[in-house]
């Protein structure tokens, strides 16, 4: 058992690096991440802080967000947020946190996101993948997939829409006339259906889809099994193990011991 | 005219479904005729808007013309525009128009609003914000072709003419047309309105002079339940920017009756995907995973 701080062997430096680091250290403070014998961490206290409250802001401005957007739902959701027009009024407010909030996340892990050979490789391969096929995603797969970059980077397009067309849409047709309101509404629509989309996939993938994934972001530790079985590399490059070897010893293991 | 079926509701803005009741009863579409060439800019009408819709007073700004404020606020629904307008030939004509919300066939502020019965459109012809609804969103702003919902910040909530709805659904007539002096304000059927409305322009184009006389009726939206007789109706512009070709925003029509509800159906599809998936093949577990039953088939 470890309690330890280091993540994803990042290399790159400067600014963003420093400020980023700070906030990891400060936050160590305020929790701590146990990984036990047979587990990697995955996720620092910073990490996860900040994730879960982008996934509180977000769903916070897309429930109030929804609520505007279709007639359907107009009665059932304004109710939980007192009412249309403090769902009105609070929606802009949610928004900007999930912007902000997010913001930190996407300097936070900006390093690891960045788009690799290996990436383009897994794309390649996504249709096994999404369908079982694969057992274990391809040897080059790092910290993060291509598919989880896609999302990361879907968010990214999407907060910067969300942020010119939100500030836009709320000072509204007083300040900056009829037709832009109009089109930033438009926009802000579709990127708030694009994102939802991804988010069902996300959720499911990060629970249902690949048991074991939910905890690298409640407890901050994955068991090697994951690690080898969906980030060969990175499991690589954290063990210094290969991870079809360790697969196999494990299934090895497993299989003398379930003979009686 | 009008009884009480005179209130009878035809659109509700962001409503889902038709607006209860409607196409029961025929109705009379009601008309209000501004008749610029007969207003002297009294604001006798001005003050029974105020006076009628109880209004709190503002103060105004005087800018060197024959208007009372440079433009219509929360608190104050119905303008006489003032323009001065020189001729080809140097004659000057001082033009007055009302200016008030237009109540548009196809109203822009109604396809834009979001909430749920914030916006009505009767179905005779009169659109009327129902401000105990009203998110205080300011889309029917943008929506609106006219510049005319006002936002008022103390309560959030936007106003606007109403043509006296409420002394409408009563059967009386709104409360400029009972001000006004000279006759220039008319009120009744459309068909009425728009055939008074065209017999003075003939008028006007046969015994005054004026070739361009003309009724201002937009067909861009649908035609609307105020009509101006202008002297020179290829210009509406210089009447204080009545637009020539007022238009609502595509985004308000198409956007928002067929791809927000298609986008809408998308997004549940995501989730009945995800759902699939996970009955038809199932999760991704961690390897190894425990070895298959004896004999069992696994693709089964
Ligand atoms: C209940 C909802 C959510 C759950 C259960 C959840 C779970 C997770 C988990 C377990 C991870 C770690 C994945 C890994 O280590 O490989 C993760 C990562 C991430 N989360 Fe969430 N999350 C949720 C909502 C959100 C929301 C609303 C957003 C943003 C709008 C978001 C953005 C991200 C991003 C960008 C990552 C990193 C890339 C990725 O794994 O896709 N999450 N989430
Ligand atoms: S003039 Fe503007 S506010 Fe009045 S009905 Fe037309 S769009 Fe709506
Ligand atoms: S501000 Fe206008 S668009 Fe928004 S809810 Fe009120 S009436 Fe509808």
């Amino acid at each position: 058992m470890s309690t330890s701080r280091s993540i994803s062997g990042s290399t790159s430096s400067g600014a963003i690096e420093r400020f980023d680091d700070k906030a990891r250290e400060s936050f160590e403070h305020l929790g701590q991440t146990t990984v036990y014998r047979g587990e990697l961490l995955r996720h620092p206290v910073y990490t996860r802080v900040v994730h879960w409250m982008v996934a509180l802001f977000f769903f916070l401005a897309l429930f109030t967000g929804f609520s505007i957007y279709l007639p359907w739902l107009f009665r059932w959701f304004t109710p939980f947020f007192g009412g249309g027009p403090l769902s009105r009024v609070m929606h802009p407010w949610f928004g900007l946190g999930f912007v902000v909030f997010f913001g930190l996340q996407a300097l936070n892990w900006l390093q690891p996101m960045i788009w690799t050979a290996a990436d383009s490789n897994w794309m390649r391969n996504m249709g096994k993948i999404v369908s079982g096929e694969a057992k274990m995603d391809p040897p080059d797969t790092g910290f993060f997939n291509a598919g989880q970059k896609l999302q990361f980077w879907e968010i990214v397009g999407g907060c910067i829409a969300y942020l010119i067309t939100g500030i836009i849409l709320w000072a509204g047709a007083r300040t900056f006339g009829r037709i832009p309101v109009a089109i930033s509404y438009v926009i802000h629509d579709i990127s708030a259906v694009i994102m939802l989309g991804g988010i069902f996939i996300h959720i499911y993938q990060s629970t249902f889809g690949e048991p074991g994934t939910f905890q690298a972001m409640v407890r901050g530790a994955v068991s090697e099994a994951w690690a080898w079985t969906f980030h060969p590399a990175w499991y690589k490059q954290v063990t210094g193990r290969d991870p079809q070897q360790a697969c196999e010893e494990a299934r090895r293991q497993m299989t003398t011991s379930s003979k009686p | 005219m009008a009884d009480r079926k005179a209130l009878q509701a035809e659109m509700i803005s962001g409503h889902s479904g038709p607006a209860p009741g409607h196409g029961m009863q025929r109705d009379l579409e009601v008309c209000k005729l501004v008749d610029t060439t007969t207003c002297i800019g009294c604001k006798a009408c001005e003050v029974a808007c105020a006076e009628w819709n109880d209004l709190p007073f503002s103060p105004t700004t005087f800018d060197n013309t024959y208007q009372t404020m440079p433009e219509t606020r929360w608190n104050f629904w119905n303008l006489i525009k003032f323009n001065e307008h020189q001729n080809p030939d140097g004659t000057i004509q001082w033009l007055m128009r009302k200016d008030q919300c237009m109540h548009c066939a196809d109203p822009g502020c109604l396809a834009a609003c979001p909430a749920d019965g914030a916006i009505v459109k009767y179905a005779n012809g009169i659109v009327d914000f129902n401000q105990e609804n009203c998110i205080g969103c300011e889309f029917c702003v943008s929506g609106c072709p006219f510049n005319i919902p006002r936002f008022n910040p103390a309560t959030k909530r936007v106003y606007k003419c109403t043509l006296c709805s409420d002394r409408v659904g009563e059967g009386l007539e709104p409360a400029c047309i009972k001000a006004c002096p000279t006759g220039c304000l008319k009120f009744g059927t459309k068909d009425d309105m728009k055939f008074i409305a065209e017999e003075r322009t003939k008028q006007l184009r046969d015994n005054f002079g004026w070739k361009n006389a003309g009724v201002y009726d937009p067909q861009s939206v649908g035609g609307t339940h105020v009509i101006y007789v202008l002297h020179d109706a290829t210009d509406p512009e210089r009447y204080g920017n009545l637009p020539s070709n007022p238009q609502i925003p595509w985004s308000y029509t198409v956007w928002k009756w067929l791809f927000k509800p298609v986008l809408g159906t998308f997004a549940l599809f995501g989730f009945l995907g995800v759902v699939l998936h996970y009955v038809t093949s199932g999760p991704r577990r961690t390897q190894p995973e425990p070895p298959a039953k004896d004999g069992a088939n696994v693709n089964v």
